[in-house]
């Protein structure tokens, strides 16, 4: 992507982050899968409203840290507390956690035998309990949201691949989170398809939602994040405001990799 | 050619048209597939000359020279007038009544019909999408008509111990805890109480087994003194869970269960004024279906469980699901049912007795399920990650995922699969016959031994007749599979 053209000035500002209250915080976390170190000393505090961009080169940890956030991957060393619950073996907090936190994927990962619909009020019927009807009319609320209403009564699979990600993306929005996760969310995307999926982003960031995402778009982080993170072979080793991060990079891992993305 | 194709840029936006047609007529397609060169055509003369044949032997046996009426044997005997005999279908007409009904008493039999009308009834409508009150259905077909049905059969009047009372009754409490934690806002103190009583009622009734107690009648029913305990026990869970629970229709809910144990123990119990007719004297295409159904409904959920057990993180349950699995499958089911018959009564202790159908109907269910797990294995091991996860970050449970996204995708990739299992038990029921009872198969075979019939071509016949009767079952099965594949198949998977 030729990222920095399309880079505005950050106008994000205006919308508050809290600096009182702590939507996750990560202390010492590490990870191993197997006997390869995978997260090495984690630590990260993100506040309510904040909207953070996690890059680096691949196989750094950036989405094995994020997944590590609603358990879908078990951190051996460490603590992580998000919404004030500590995540343990406990099943009955991971439920909990998994509740305030939606996650769109990579590749949707959106339920091939229901409708759009169904997809959509799965999670708000069974973990909410909400009666269809109300889930029904929320679902159809977000669906408008992320602009393909028309579309709620197909399938997954008749879907462009951008349409299937907003979908996923007002899938995670009907269970009402308080913090939403992506984990690259427009790399499976035909480039066609990115600014839609980009736009929706960009969208639910000016609603004030706390947002963790792991992604390349340069664009999209100097547009919207307030701190951008940059991980290498499993730890965190540079953060900073996106204009900051961009022009200025302390790191020299960080200028290699900006240079080659940014070309 | 190819510096053209270089160089080429569409000039004007070319319409799009249909495909060209491949055959050119019945002749086309008969010269293309059938006769194409003079090699192809004299495999296609010798072929169509041996089915001609073939078929023409079936109808010389089968119509031509069959003897279709007769009172016994002579009537298929060669004779001057016809020295060539085929099929001979006076002998399954003779037979008609045993191989539907088995050796079930002449005057009883209107009990099977009813059955057999009920079924019917209710299993039409199961298997068509667009008749409605699905659940209903479902109900009545799994839960009340296997009921219903084992009354009218077998007579019911059943003997119910307490201590069968006390064991339904504490699954029931079980079933009350479910519902009852299924609500939005239940009262944990209370809901922790229901499940302790429960579970320690089930204890109860296990310990009830080992330890005689005294025992005396209650409500018509014998009681032993901890078979009474679990029964209180039970209840008092019950109670806990109306009171845990936070809707008044939640509060209705968790009685549910309770109402369908009495109204079952009372169905069993109860004196209708039926002849009783023991299970020996089942047979014929009854024992068949009753066999075969039992497998089927019985085996599938095992399945279901004993795959996700194999699967599980949790050692203990693998393990067991393995062994399971393993010992099921490297047995082969006549061993099972020769087993069942035979070694079973020595295991048990004295005076404990086993009905033989009862075991050949869990043998068989056992063995259909260690192999319907590997099948539906097969079908978990599809679904990608991404589906598991998707369902977690929502934050659906465990058994909600598997209910509700992982389960509805693998059977739908399993089911030539698990239709196969189904089909291939369907035949093997067969093998009831080495323990005594006389299936569909075992009656036709009962039925050539009888001296009245003993001619040359009764025991083909009376193969074939069965032969064709499985045939139509099996058929009926294969057939429903592909409508079913058809219909679960979006078609839009990606």
């Amino acid at each position: 992507m030729v990222a920095t053209n399309t880079a505005q000035a950050p106008q994000t500002g205006k919308l508050a982050i809290s600096d009182t209250e702590v939507a996750i915080e990560i202390i010492n976390m590490n990870k191993w899968y197997g006997d390869f170190h995978v997260l090495r000393d984690i630590n990260l505090k993100v506040m309510r409203g904040e909207r953070i961009v996690i890059c680096g080169p691949s196989g750094s940890g950036k989405s094995t840290m994020i997944r590590c956030i609603n358990r879908l991957e078990e951190h051996q060393k460490g603590k992580i507390i998000v919404d004030g619950i500590e995540l343990t073996n406990d099943l009955k907090k991971i439920d909990e956690v998994r509740r305030e936190v939606g996650m769109v994927f990579q590749h949707f990962n959106l339920f091939p035998h229901l409708t759009i619909l169904e997809n959509c009020t799965l999670a708000p019927i069974w973990v909410r309990k909400m009666p269809r009807k109300e889930a029904e009319e929320i679902a159809m609320h977000y669906l408008e949201r992320v602009r393909i209403p028309e579309q709620a009564h197909k399938y997954p699979g008749q879907l462009s691949g951008g349409q299937q990600q907003r979908v996923a993306i007002a899938r995670a929005l009907c269970m009402n989170p308080r913090i939403m996760l992506f984990d690259e969310p427009t790399s499976a995307l035909d480039p066609e398809m990115i600014k839609e999926v980009l736009e929706t982003m960009v969208d639910l960031a000016e609603s004030g939602m706390t947002m963790l995402c792991v992604t390349h778009e340069m664009g999209f982080a100097r547009q919207v994040a307030n701190r951008v993170i940059f991980m290498d072979q499993g730890q965190i080793i540079e953060q900073n405001t996106p204009q900051e991060f961009f022009d200025n990079p302390q790191h020299e891992r960080t200028k290699v990799f900006l240079s080659q993305i940014l070309h | 050619m190819s510096e053209h194709s270089v160089a080429y840029v569409a000039q004007r936006e070319v319409p799009r048209v249909p495909a060209p047609r491949k055959e050119t007529g019945f002749f086309g397609t008969l010269r293309k597939n059938l006769f194409a060169t003079s090699l192809d055509s004299a495999i296609t003369i010798a072929l169509a000359i041996f089915v001609i044949w073939g078929v023409w032997r079936l109808v010389h046996w089968g119509i031509m020279t069959a003897v279709f009426t007769g009172d016994n044997r002579e009537a298929c005997l060669p004779t001057e007038a016809q020295p060539v005999v085929g099929a001979c279908w006076a002998f399954v007409n003779a037979k008609f009544g045993q191989i539907i009904y088995g050796l079930y008493p002449i005057d009883q039999r209107w009990r099977i019909d009813i059955v057999y009308a009920l079924l019917a009834v209710l299993t039409v409508p199961m298997l068509s999408p667009s008749v409605p009150w699905k659940r209903l259905n479902a109900i009545l077909l799994f839960v009340v008509f296997p009921f219903v049905a084992l009354v009218l059969l077998t007579g019911g009047n059943f003997a119910v111990s307490g201590a069968w009372v006390g064991f339904l009754l504490a699954i029931a409490a079980l079933a009350s805890v479910l519902v009852a934690a299924s609500s939005v806002m239940p009262s944990e103190r209370l809901l922790r109480v229901a499940r302790w009583l429960a579970v320690v009622s089930i204890v109860v009734v296990f310990l009830n087994n080992i330890i005689p107690s005294g025992s005396f009648r209650l409500l018509g029913l014998s009681f032993t003194t901890l078979a009474l305990i679990a029964t209180l026990l039970a209840l008092g869970a019950v109670a806990a869970c109306v009171a845990a629970a936070d809707t008044q229709a939640r509060k209705l809910y968790v009685l549910i269960p309770l109402a369908a144990v009495v109204a079952l123990v009372v169905l069993l119990a109860a004196n209708f004024g039926l002849t009783e007719v023991p299970t020996h004297l089942w047979g014929g295409l009854l024992l068949t279906l009753v066999v075969a159904l039992v497998g089927i409904v019985a085996s599938l959920p095992l399945g279901i469980l004993l795959a996700l057990g194999r699967r599980s993180h949790l050692p203990a349950v693998r393990l067991l699901s393995i062994i399971f699995i393993e010992f099921w499958r490297g047995v082969p089911l006549i061993t099972v049912l020769f087993m069942s018959t035979f070694m079973i009564p020595l295991l048990l202790p004295e005076g404990v007795t086993f009905n033989n159908l009862l075991r050949a109907l869990i043998g068989v269910a056992l063995f259909t399920a260690a192999y319907l797990a590997e099948v539906v294995r097969g079908g978990l091991q599809a679904i990608p990650k991404g589906q598991f996860e998707g369902a977690q970050a929502l934050g659906l449970s465990y058994w909600q995922m598997m209910r509700l996204v992982i389960m509805p995708q693998a059977l739908k990739l399993v089911i030539p699969g698990i239709v196969n299992s189904f089909i291939s038990m369907f035949k093997d029921t067969s093998l009831v016959y080495i323990i005594g009872l006389a299936d569909l198969l075992g009656t036709v075979r009962r039925g050539f031994a009888d001296p009245n019939w003993i001619t040359p071509t009764t025991a083909a016949t009376g193969l074939v007749f069965a032969g064709f009767l499985y045939w139509v079952f099996c058929f009926g099965m294969s057939r429903y599979s592909q409508f079913l594949e058809r219909r679960f198949d979006t078609g839009y998977r990606r």
